[in-house]
């Protein structure tokens, strides 16, 4: 059946807003943090880090063994509902020193000895990281899909029972401004902050200028491995799930997202990742059925009963058709990406091409 | 007497799939060894070749698409050119970019196919595969082969027949292993040629010296792309023989990234990249060491399991074959690290007498 306009919005709002628009955006803001990690890595050491999904992945992992240490796992805990939704990000903190930790020793013992030949050789060792760190996973906690957090998560009402969400989307969705507004702050106005952003411009000039570049590759290590954990455990939470092939399944969604931003530029790898985010959740829209429906309404407006019954075809044909299947979801990241290095290889934002 | 059998067509399957990754191994020798092009979706190009054949060569069926029964021969030279297309195209889209660029694409392309041959149930059958692919030789057996020109040209039916009854039930076996090591050494000695002849030479060239190069009037455009589709070529071929290997295809394990890209990697670097002869030696080595490896796994889990009981056996066994993993990885580390020419360095072509 086709409603008039007012009533085609509300249907359109309710279902369209809370079953795509939120779920996109939540995912966005997933790959918005793991793109400012890959973004920093390719703008500053000049490399694209092929291991940085994996060490989303293995934050996820450490997060949830100081979950099960602490026996923060349980909903029998007498906490307030979104508390014992925020028990992982809780957790996740000692989670960022041990991550901080493993990024520094890769760094120390498989990057740096590897600084002074072609970038391409360290692109390589990222590579064997990558291979590394997804074997030692399965050997520590076993190759099986594990629950990271337990239960069936209920959407909560917002606004008068307009928007439902469910906590850890609200956690999530709170948790990236905090982060991404922190990350701003301190690349604007810390001393690091802009030594980071000087040789990301030009590695030669910060070392004439005095900047300790080696300091800066350490802070990008830091910076990378907190927002690594934040993603990470935001997507563990998302899917309520760990998996070994969680960390590589990121990867091109987050390679696209700071290629369509800029390499190099933070903000670009944000909205990147947001617009990668949505996309890949707006493609499983039925769309059609929306354009059948603007046809069958402008046909009744203009008193033109073909072009009415044209669109209300087009809307029986497609109904609940989603325009692209949810198969393809991984491809459209990939599309995007290569459309961006055809196009416009330094992405939105003006960011860096080699 | 059945033990020498047994172990003899141990050493035939180790030499079938050892051919197989030394064609592999030289594909990625001419996009990297000689050019510097960093591949990192192998996988997806051998699965394109290895699908394309499959579909060509086996019987009717209603479950995918095909099953054109076209000869062996043809099939694989379909397998070439398809891979080869897909070159051409991810080439013609990142090749200008810097190397990191085309490894991003190239994991993107790997990831696309695995979906497109997951989704497109019509055309591939899904995740549940093409089965009873024909292999090199023993197709000849069956008697709607051995009816058809040529072969029909040789033994009337009862003739066939009779052959094939006397015979053992593993004697394409050898036959196919000469077949495989034949097209090594076929695509070797036309690399050397290539290797040795202007073409390579511009190729190392632009290899070591971008802009030199393009200063000196080459095309580096164009010849980069020419070097991106032969090494596709090659993969094409290597993807057409392992599917009449391993005779049923289905996306995900059988191109699992690990086995193919990442195994073909360690293979070129530690037989020593830019070698041909070495990416040869790569191939046999280290598939000869991996599927060793599997055995010592094996016995090695139930001779820990028979001694502790309360471990599974199975699970061991599980865990064993990701720490090979782990250290396949680290050998790649220490490889880049300490010996980055690997067994066999690079020969350049000896300089002009004066």
């Amino acid at each position: 059946m086709i409603d008039t306009p007012i009533t085609i919005w509300a249907s359109f709002g309710e279902f369209f807003v809370n079953r795509y628009l939120i779920s996109g955006l939540v995912l966005g803001c997933i790959y918005a943090l793991g793109a400012i990690g890959i973004t920093l890595t390719f703008g500053i050491l000049r490399f694209a880090n092929f291991a940085h999904g994996e060490v989303m992945m293995l934050a996820a992992y450490l997060t949830f063994s100081v979950m099960v240490l602490f026996g923060m796992t349980g909903t029998q805990m007498d906490l307030p509902r979104l508390a014992v939704a925020a028990l992982p990000l809780v957790a996740a903190i000692p989670a960022v020193l041990l991550t901080t930790g493993v990024m520094l020793g890769v760094d120390r013992y498989f990057y740096k000895p590897l600084r002074t030949r072609p970038t391409i050789v360290v692109v390589m060792a990222s590579f064997g990281m990558m291979l590394m760190i997804r074997a030692l996973v399965p050997i520590i906690w076993g190759p099986n899909q594990q629950s990271f957090v337990p239960g069936i998560s209920r959407a909560q009402d917002y606004f008068g029972g307009a928007i439902k969400l469910h906590d850890k989307q609200v956690l999530i969705l709170i948790g990236t401004v905090l982060i991404v507004a922190g990350f701003s702050y301190f690349l604007r106005y810390t001393r690091t902050g802009k030594a980071m952003r000087a040789v990301s411009d030009s590695p030669e000039l910060a070392r004439v200028t005095g900047i300790d570049v080696e300091r800066v590759i350490t802070a990008t290590w830091i910076i990378g491995a907190f927002c690594a954990v934040a993603a990470g455990v935001f997507l563990a939470m998302n899917t309520q799930q760990l998996e070994v092939t969680m960390g590589f399944r990121m990867l091109l969604p987050m390679f696209a997202a700071a290629i369509l931003g800029g390499i190099g530029r933070p903000v670009g790898a944000i909205v990147g990742g947001l617009i990668i985010g949505l996309a890949e959740e707006l493609i499983a829209y039925p769309w059609m059925e929306v354009v059948g429906q603007v046809f069958w309404w402008l046909g009744n407006a203009a008193a033109s009963p073909a072009l009415a019954s044209w669109g209300e075809a087009v809307f029986e044909a497609n109904l609940g058709q989603p325009l692209i299947s949810p198969g393809y979801k991984a491809g459209v990241a990939f599309a995007i990406m290569v459309f961006m290095l055809i196009v416009r290889p330094a992405g939105l934002f003006k960011g860096k091409v080699f | 007497m059945d033990l020498v059998l047994g172990w003899s067509l141990y050493l035939n399957s180790l030499l079938i799939m050892g051919g197989i990754y030394a064609l592999l191994a030289l594909g990625l020798n001419v996009q990297w060894g000689f050019t510097g092009l960093f591949n990192a979706g192998i996988a997806g190009f051998a699965a394109v070749g290895a699908y394309t054949y499959a579909i060509l060569t086996t019987f009717a069926s209603d479950a995918h698409l095909g099953g054109w029964e076209l000869p062996i021969w043809l099939g694989m030279v379909a397998a070439m050119v398809a891979s080869g297309l897909v070159s051409l195209l991810i080439g013609a889209i990142c090749i200008r970019l810097r190397a990191d660029y085309l490894a991003i694409a190239t994991i993107g392309i790997a990831e696309i196919i695995k979906l497109i041959l997951k989704n497109e149930g019509k055309i591939t059958n899904g995740p549940q595969g093409i089965q009873a692919i024909p292999r090199g030789w023993e197709h000849v057996a069956q008697a709607e082969v051995h009816g058809r020109a040529p072969w029909s040209w040789l033994l009337g039916p009862d003739g066939w027949q009779g052959l094939f009854d006397s015979l053992p039930n593993w004697w394409f076996q050898p036959i196919f292993m000469a077949t495989v090591l034949a097209a090594v050494a076929l695509v070797y000695v036309l690399l050397e040629r290539a290797r040795l002849s202007p073409w390579g030479r511009v190729m190392t060239a632009i290899r070591e010296n971008e802009a030199a190069a393009r200063a000196a009037g080459k095309n580096v455009t164009r010849l980069r792309l020419e070097a991106f589709v032969v090494g596709g070529v090659i993969i094409g071929l290597a993807g057409a023989f392992f599917a009449q290997q391993i005779r049923f295809l289905e996306p995900t394990n059988a191109f699992d990234p690990t086995k193919l890209t990442f195994l073909v990697w360690v293979m070129l670097i530690a037989g020593g990249s830019g070698n041909n002869r070495g990416a040869i030696l790569g191939g046999m080595l280290v598939w000869a060491l991996w599927s060793a490896s599997e055995i010592v796994i094996r016995a090695g889990s139930e001779a820990v399991g028979g001694l502790f009981p309360d471990i599974s056996v199975a699970e061991l066994a599980t865990k064993a074959s990701f720490l090979r993993m782990f250290l396949i990885g680290l050998m790649l580390q220490v490889i880049l690290q300490r010996f980055p020419s690997g067994i066999l360095p690079e020969q350049r072509p000896a300089r002009a007498k004066t």
